[in-house]
């Protein structure tokens, strides 16, 4: 069963058209990450979601009823839809637990409530503290056992993790990951961020031009997507002119094995540069070395290799910058693994 | 044909309006706030076309209305240019030379708004009791407004770039030259603003004008009012001073608009350097910033010491003292409580539910900005004898006079307060369940909080001070320091008068003392005060 289903949303705000017919289905009980750059509507999506703005035309299923659409707008307070704003805006005036407390009933069970969510956020005894003597990322944290508190059917997260620092994001992340897989919640996190995205969603939504381009879990995304807008914004890629035949795609990579084996005819290949491999210079296609990235944990080399329309810019990536690669050396490059192909 | 898609529909038809539109907990107490707002000015042309437009034509047209009219704005402009020439010298010579002290001179030249004029008045009567009307208002007025030229143009001073200065002085211009192309250019705007604020309160102020007894429209209104049982002529001379009271403000207006361009850029990049003057210049400068003080100041505060110890406890009627303070207290938090009651529903549908409809009624609960204290007390006493009895001549109707007068102050604090907590964190409320009602009481007032008190108590040490509207509405039998203050100075008892002149001088220092603590912030936010 799908919690959240939106079907066909436009909005504009002065003339501009910021969404346009945008569809999406999360399924209960997942992730899903609506990842696109700044300013793309990634925010009026989850704020018409959340009832906190009208779209002009479409519709919002919320398990299974319509809470907006024509003639109907359920206002944000009957929803059941959590939300975790960028920087977590907590109550300044209250305490954590009267931040966490706030969407809950007040009867015996409350204290109880918040306790368990406190537990669940890792701040178990923190009930007592004003909001301003938290961290960034703990303040982060009540805001999401905030938002679990009532129980809601969906939680949204604004770019939650925007604020903090990069050491503490990742551990955050990880932290916000388990409680709401704990609690069972269905969550939309919309992020610019595609590590984010591809690391913690189920399913991840690539929001271009007002729609979603391509919607589907993180390793599917990268191997296969949709188009060549998505496989350029989801990660780094190697564009090469090919034309595929029965025997695979002739490139300046040499012969490439597509995905779509049926695929024919002169068109776009995307190599990921961890199928590029390095090779002895003897091997049957060569590349100058221009640069060489280190980042620690693996590193890029980037080179020029020969194509009949003139050199192409291709990247490897290396676990370790290899020993005796130099700018300027020329040095045999092999793809493996399937490939993607976009006929022309 | 295309058959209609839900694309084709208008806006209005697909989709209602989320919660932009405010609730009717909200909406309902705020039309009643602008109705209070806007019942003085109704009335006052009710009242006033009482006996049809002939009469009224007839009552207007005449010398006497010409005459009293152009003494009201002779006397405003007298003052206005007096406080102009007042406020930018002492402005330049604290923010831009090297003045021995500049920055307690500059404490000290804010002051005066601390001394109600009528209070000032009475100072001097009591010194000079021959002193002529015209020149006696205009130097008392004078003394008491030029604050309000001072502090915008002091604050224009301290944020303007220098580089402006420096260039004309480069170009080959003398310093007196620069000042006039230049500095003077710069401040324009923040002393047109000032000036316009001065003029404002001249044609409004009752208390000394009345004191001195020079017969401008606020003074005529008063006495024939007093003077006859139909006040048709006092309403019709009324309706004469708001329409002028509102050509000031809509000049106002017009020239805040145009101070907002003519700013450029964000500020001075760089602190001004003071210039430093020759020795004969600034003996001439400290001279003329110890007489204005003297004056404005040292006069006021030295005449109720005079007569304070004069008296001695012999004049101090202890029992009467105690008994207006308790009265004046009393009716001035009820004031500021009914005011605060009434401003926040506006205050907050202004600052969170922008749309024209909540934007006219912001702009009608401004209308106590126009309107002098003498119209609003003038028109709710008629209004009152016909309509209200059961509550004219009682507390409730001076109340209500108050929230008319003051409720643009409150409904600003209420604004500004409320637009500084973020957006989001009613939502999120919302988002957990909360009705925009429940949302209200749980978020956005207790976190508006202080600084609606902040307005609330402005409101009530401005009510302790209020003279007119007090003087016409107040319950039969209650005085107030303020009306003491008039009986007793009426009779000539100076020394009588001494004890409540010398306490509303002491509250009135009060907010006085704050406004100079947030001058720095630059922003002019004058209490509409009027006495």
């Amino acid at each position: 069963m799908s919690e959240l289903v939106v079907r066909g949303l436009n909005k504009s705000f002065g003339g501009v058209h910021v969404l346009r017919g945008l569809d999406l289905v999360v399924p209960a009980g997942s992730l899903a990450a609506v990842l696109g750059p700044s300013g793309c509507g990634k925010t009026t999506l989850l704020r018409i979601v959340a009832g906190f703005e009208a779209a002009d035309s479409g519709t919002v299923e919320l398990h299974g009823a319509v809470v907006a659409g024509p003639g109907v707008h359920v206002p944000p307070e009957r929803r059941r839809v959590g939300v975790v704003p960028q920087e977590g805006a907590l109550f300044p005036h209250l305490t954590v637990a009267g931040n966490v407390g706030f969407g809950l009933p007040r009867n015996g069970r409350r204290a109880t409530r918040v306790d368990e969510l406190l537990a669940l956020v890792g701040l178990a005894g923190y009930g007592d503290r004003m909001t301003y003597e938290l961290s960034g990322g703990q303040q982060q944290r009540v805001a999401l056992a905030r938002a679990l508190a009532p129980d809601p059917a969906l939680v949204l997260l604004d770019e939650p993790f925007n604020a903090l620092d990069t050491g503490l994001r990742s551990a955050v992340r990880e932290d916000v990951r388990t409680a709401l897989r704990r609690a069972g919640a269905t969550a939309v996190l919309v992020t610019h961020d595609q590590e984010e995205a591809l690391s913690m969603a189920d399913l991840v939504a690539v929001m271009a031009a007002g729609r979603i381009a391509q919607a589907a879990p993180p390793g599917d995304l990268y191997a296969t997507p949709s188009d060549l807008g998505v496989a350029t914004f989801v990660g780094d890629a190697v564009v090469l002119e090919a034309i595929a035949t029965a025997a695979g795609a002739q490139s300046p990579l040499g012969p490439l094995r597509l995905r779509d084996a049926a695929a024919r005819g002169p068109g776009r290949a995307v190599v990921r540069p961890e199928q590029v491999l390095l090779d002895d210079a003897d091997a049957g296609v060569v590349g100058t070395v221009t640069a060489t990235v280190f980042y620690g944990h693996d590193a890029l080399v980037r080179l020029s290799v020969p194509a009949p329309g003139g050199p192409v810019p291709v990247s490897a990536r290396c676990q370790g910058l290899p020993p005796g690669v130099r700018v300027g050396d020329t040095v045999g490059l092999r793809v493996v693994g399937p490939v993607t192909f976009f006929p022309a | 044909m295309a058959a209609p898609t839900l694309d084709r529909l208008p806006a209005a038809a697909r989709w209602r309006r989320p919660g932009q539109r405010p609730p009717a907990v909200l909406v309902v107490p705020a039309l009643a706030a602008a109705g209070v707002a806007l019942l003085p000015l109704v009335y006052l042309c009710v009242r006033s076309l009482d006996r049809g437009v002939p009469e009224l034509i007839d009552l207007l047209w005449r010398e006497r209305t010409l005459r009293l009219a152009l003494r009201s704005l002779g006397l405003a402009a007298a003052v206005t240019l007096a406080s102009l020439v007042i406020g930018i010298s002492l402005g330049w010579l604290t923010i831009r030379t090297r003045l021995p002290g500049r920055r307690a001179w500059a404490v000290v030249a804010a002051l005066p708004l601390a001394v109600p004029s009528y209070v000032a008045a009475y100072a001097w009567v009591a010194a000079f009791p021959r002193i002529p009307p015209f020149v006696g208002s205009v130097f008392v007025l004078t003394l008491c407004c030029y604050p309000y030229v001072f502090l915008p143009v002091a604050a224009t001073l301290g944020r303007t770039d220098p580089a402006l200065e420096e260039v004309a002085r480069s170009l080959g211009k003398s310093r007196l030259a620069t000042f006039f192309a230049v500095t003077l250019r710069q401040v324009r705007p923040a002393a047109a603003v000032g000036g316009l604020l001065v003029a404002l309160y001249v044609l409004s102020d009752f208390g000394a004008v009345a004191i001195l007894r020079y017969d401008v429209l606020t003074r005529v209104i008063y006495t024939s009012y007093r003077s006859s049982f139909d006040g048709t002529a006092a309403a019709a001379l009324g309706l004469v001073l708001v329409a002028i009271t509102l050509a000031i403000v809509w000049a106002e207006g017009r020239s805040r608009g145009r101070a907002a361009q003519a700013r450029v850029g964000s500020g001075a990049a760089r602190q001004y350097r003071p210039l430093a003057m020759g020795r004969g210049a600034t003996a001439g400068a400290l001279v003329w910033a110890a007489t204005v003080a003297a004056f404005a100041l040292g006069f006021p505060i030295g005449s109720l010491t005079y007569w304070l110890v004069d008296g001695g406890t012999a004049a101090l009627d202890a029992g009467a003292l105690g008994q207006a303070a308790v009265s004046t207290v009393t009716v001035s938090a009820l004031g500021a409580l009914l005011t605060t009651a009434l401003a926040i529903p506006v205050g907050v549908m202004a600052a969170r539910f922008r749309s024209r409809g909540t934007r006219a009624l912001e702009q009608a609960s401004y209308a106590g900005h126009a309107l002098p204290g003498i119209v609003v007390g003038l028109s709710l006493v008629f209004f009152g004898v016909r309509y209200a009895y059961p509550i004219y001549q009682r507390t409730p109707l001076l109340v209500l006079a108050y929230a008319v007068l003051f409720l643009p102050a409150a409904v600003g604090a209420v604004r500004a307060s409320v637009a500084q907590s973020p957006r989001v964190l009613e939502e999120v409320a919302r988002s957990l369940g909360r009705s925009p009602a429940r949302v209200l009481r749980d978020i956005t007032l207790p976190l508006a909080g202080p600084g609606v008190a902040a307005g609330a108590a402005l409101v009530f040490l401005t009510c302790m001070k209020e003279l007119p509207a007090t003087l016409l509405l107040r319950p039969t039998g209650l005085e107030t320091l303020a009306t003491e203050l008039w009986a007793e100075t009426e009779v000539g008892a100076y020394a009588a008068a001494a004890p409540y002149a010398t306490l509303l001088v002491l509250l009135a220092a009060l907010p006085t003392f704050l406004l100079g603590h947030r001058r720095r912030s630059a922003t002019l936010d004058v209490p509409g005060g009027v006495s």
